[in-house]
């Protein structure tokens, strides 16, 4: 066990855990943060998706030690259920999805697209969340989604 | 913690009173409409309490379909109450009625039909209630959002009159539901209940369920099906940092920990010490696991024959052999489960579909009344049919005996759950058909060969719950009957609604499963469907007339008409239009059970004839569903239902050897990801004046055999063994 401080939401947090603690059940089990979801565990899925200075990051395999020191975003903190950020209104909106289970890794993911790029083509989008999966098929309705929110954060 | 009896049956500030035992007095009692006839007392349904608050009952449980939603406008409406008043509580054994399972597309019909007759008659005693303390007559009374007022001012509000108005008696349906006409949020695109907290972070899922004291578990599960496990250093595991508990018991091995990546670590343990004794238990691969299929012994039972109409004599005779391969459910969240023992009481949070039939298997496999385990539905990721979620739970409660009264969450791996989830079956459908001199079909016959589709708990003798056969003490399931029709399990579907003339329907249902299969999503019907109407376009083909034509041609039923010319008609279909080798159109059809919604689909798909890629590129669906709760919640089925089944279609298997299955990643098991999937326009029939059919099942089938003929309709090459993989479709080219 070795302590680690990590910048999650913008709020320092001091953990005991090995260092090559997945970051996922840091941010499960020790911050009780419920977005980042276990899906496969072997970064095939994309559940569990968070972003690491404003990049995706699978945290089912990202180990604590690889991310201390960084800023951690995750679901939470974009934007809650009275100020939401425009992707979640975006997907609330939309009703993107069925169970929900892969929305938190194709919000993150959307998130780090749109910051580097506010006008992604259907294209672009879809290329961004290839490597995220969805067992609903709810594929349409998250790209829709996304450019929802592009368009709110450009006006 | 220390828990009473009492609390474990008190939930919030309440003493459920009402029994949840179905009475046995049932059979003399007038049947009551939907879920209404077997849980009978108008307060299992719904309550009112004095602080505003509607709460409604259902033994049905929310999987992301929806189903709170729609539940909650149907009640709304009824009551003449504002939606936001409007609390639900899902499956619980403590708390909801007993509808037994979430499935088969019938929540709306069984569990929305319950609730409109359950609400329409509390309104109505309401408004009695109300009628008596001001005085004056029901007819003279107006309700709004719950207030009732009398002609002369006089206000009385369903939340002030609860103690007067008696909802504790049996229900009696008399009480006629609001005509459509008068639905403000029925029909309308209400946006879903469970949607902002799982955009949000908030507590969703089981995965979220977190308890003072919970410690976490995993399973560790034999290498393949017929293995036996021989020995295990448990001991030096107990020693590993963070383990509180390993259970074994036979060949079930289970580890708990403090933290969550210490009892991952400790199940890697585990699987490195344990050796097991292995044995070849599966069927063989490729095309011999059909073969294979057919030559087990089964019963052969004719499920529907029909003698010809007329003495006309087929000129012309075709037959065609489909299959379809073992698939897999496989959820985007490993199944899970929290368990809790206090005091010999049981808690158990679970995403089963079907918490009561949990409980009566989880006794079993413990060995303790039903009585003393409580059940709790919580949502999982999206199951399409049984998954692993049963068989968690009883994980979670073999090794949550170990910990002391402390909580486990227990879920699975990913390996665990593609492993290990109960298939959908391998399939073989064999169609012949004859055509009459004007190219009529006046011969249809339709044979299935297939394994279990319903092996849930609760539906089948014995237990079915994997741990149970894992035991020291096996206890097994006992091989199912296969559903019956009018909805059948292997057969559904299988009964062509066209008019064919002579027509023989046959199953071989083979009981005794080497690989474990149950219920995924259309049980059935998506094989069968994809078989009948593939073959339904081959006889036009050989009959050289145009698809939809030969539909309507043999199809009488108006309903089932409307959809197909209004697909066809969205998609602006040519008749007689020639595929150009690359490119093509296809339409399947299907009345899902042939009895729930109805629905036909149209796709045109692109394929790369050098790699053998098929891209359906768009699909058009047209749907009459009876009366729509949830407009956007219909479409959102059936969108969701099309491209899952391109998915299924073009891609799935489940990977074995005779030994292993060897399916245990997305690696092994890809499904369609952003740049595979169609664009999907839905169209729907609204019927106000016509009952609820479910739609979760509608399109799975008539996508599959749209994809297939308009490969066909493209190349002029007829795909017939699902699913449509490159190779396949370059050996169909070759």
């Amino acid at each position: 066990m070795a302590s680690f401080t990590l910048r999650v939401n913008g709020a320092s947090k001091t953990v005991q855990v090995d260092p090559d603690t997945p970051l996922l059940y840091v941010l499960r089990n020790d911050l009780e943060l419920n977005g980042p979801k276990f899906g496969c565990g072997l970064a095939q899925c994309g559940a569990c998706t968070v972003l690491a200075d404003g990049k995706p990051v699978r945290s089912c395999v990202a180990t604590v030690a690889s991310v201390a020191g960084g800023r951690i975003t995750t679901i939470e903190g974009l934007g809650t259920l009275e100020r939401l950020h425009p992707l979640q209104r975006a997907f609330i909106e939309e009703q993107a999805c069925q169970c929900g289970y892969c929305g938190n890794g194709m919000v993150m993911t959307a998130k780090a697209l749109l910051d580097r790029n506010p006008r992604p083509s259907e294209r672009d989008i879809k290329a961004a969340l290839n490597g995220h999966l969805c067992r609903c098929a709810s594929h349409n309705r998250i790209v829709r989604a996304v450019q929802r929110a592009a368009a709110e954060l450009r006006s | 913690m220390t828990t009473t009896r009492r609390d474990f049956l008190k939930t919030g500030a309440l003493v459920i009173g009402f029994t949840l035992v179905p009475r046995t007095t049932l059979a003399q009692s007038a049947a009551l409409p939907g879920s209404l006839n077997t849980n009978r007392r108008l307060d299992a349904w719904l309550r009112i309490d004095p602080n505003g608050t509607v709460t409604i009952f259902t033994g049905k449980i929310e999987l992301g379909q929806g189903i709170g939603t729609a539940l909650s406008q149907i009640a709304a409406d009824e009551l003449d109450v504002d939606l936001k008043r409007i609390d639900i509580v899902y499956g619980d054994t403590a708390r909801t009625p007993n509808e037994g399972q979430t499935a088969g597309s019938l929540s709306v019909e069984q569990s929305g039909t319950a609730l409109r007759f359950a609400c329409a008659e509390a309104r109505s005693i309401l408004l009695a209630a109300a009628a008596t303390k001001l005085g004056v007559p029901v007819v003279d009374l107006t309700v709004s959002d719950g207030s009732i007022t009398a002609p002369n001012g006089a206000r009385a509000a369903y939340w002030e009159l609860s103690a007067d108005a008696q909802l504790d008696g049996e229900a009696t349906a008399k009480v006629k539901p609001k005509p459509a006409s008068e639905h403000r949020v029925v029909g309308t695109s209400v946006r879903r209940r469970d949607i902002p907290k799982k955009f949000t972070g908030g507590a969703a899922y089981v995965q979220d369920v977190r308890l003072p004291g919970m410690v976490f578990g995993r399973v560790v599960r034999p290498p393949s099906p017929g293995a036996e496990l021989i020995e295990v250093d448990e001991a030096r595991v107990r020693s590993l940092p963070g383990v509180i508990a390993v259970v074994r018991d036979g060949s079930f091995l289970a580890v708990a920990a403090a933290r969550e990546e210490q009892a991952i670590r400790a199940r890697d343990a585990l699987q490195q010490s344990a050796r097991w004794k292995e044995a070849e238990s599966l069927p063989p691969s490729g095309d011999a696991l059909y073969r294979d299929l057919m030559a087990r012994s089964a019963p052969v039972q004719t499920v529907a024959e029909k003698a010809a109409p007329t003495t006309a004599e087929p000129v012309k005779r075709l037959e065609a052999l489909y299959t379809r391969p073992y698939q897999a459910h496989a959820s985007m969240g490993p199944s899970c489960a929290v368990a809790q023992w206090r005091e010999g009481l049981l808690t158990v949070w679970t995403h089963s579909q079907g918490v009561f039939p949990l409980r009566a298997d989880l006794a079993k496999a413990l060995a303790i009344d039903a009585k003393d385990i409580r059940c709790i539905h919580a949502e999982g990721a999206g199951c399409y049919g049984h998954n692993g979620a049963d068989d968690v739970a009883l994980d979670a409660a073999l090794l949550a005996r170990a910990t002391s009264g402390r909580p486990v969450k227990l879920q699975w791996m990913r390996d665990d759950e593609f492993a290990w989830e109960p298939y959908g079956s391998a399939m073989v459908m064999k169609l012949s058909g004859g055509l009459d001199a004007q190219g009529n079909v006046v011969a249809w016959a339709h044979e299935v060969w297939s394994y279990p589709h319903s092996t849930r708990p609760g539906s089948s003798s014995g237990v079915n719950l994997l741990a149970a056969r894992h035991l020291a003490k096996p206890l097994a399931p006992v091989p199912p009957a296969d559903v019956p029709q009018p909805t059948g399990g292997s057969d559904r579907n299988a009964i062509p609604l066209y008019d064919f003339g002579a027509v023989k329907i046959v199953k071989h249902y083979v009981a005794d499963a080497p690989l474990r299969t149950s219920a995924l999503r259309t049980l059935g019907g998506y094989a069968n469907v994809f078989a009948l109407e593939s073959f339904v376009d081959e006889l036009a083909a050989a009959a050289g007339a145009d698809p939809v034509e030969f539909r309507l041609r043999h199809l009488r039923e108006a309903r089932a008409r409307a959809v197909i010319e209004a697909a066809a008609q969205r998609a602006s279909w040519t008749p007689r239009a020639r595929g150009d080798g690359a490119r093509g159109r296809g339409i399947g059809f299907a009345r899902y059970k042939n009895l729930g919604c109805y629905c036909a689909v149209i796709v045109d798909v692109a394929i790369d004839r050098s790699s053998g890629r098929i891209r359906v590129t768009r699909a058009v669906a047209a749907v009459d569903a009876g009366q729509i709760v949830n407009p956007d919640g219909v479409v959102n089925q059936i969108e969701g239902g099309i491209i899952q089944s391109t998915s299924w279609t073009l891609k799935e298997s489940v990977r074995f050897d005779r030994t292993r299955v060897t399916t245990r990643s997305w690696a092994d098991y890809p499904i369609v990801r952003f740049d595979e999937v169609p664009e999907v326009d839905v169209m729907l029939l609204n019927r106000p004046d016509e009952r609820f059919l479910g739609v979760g099942e509608g399109s799975q089938g008539p996508a599959a055999a749209a994809i297939a003929n308009a490969v066909a309709h493209a190349t002029g090459r007829r795909l017939r063994a699902l699913p449509f993989t490159p190779e396949r479709v370059k050996q169909a080219l070759a």
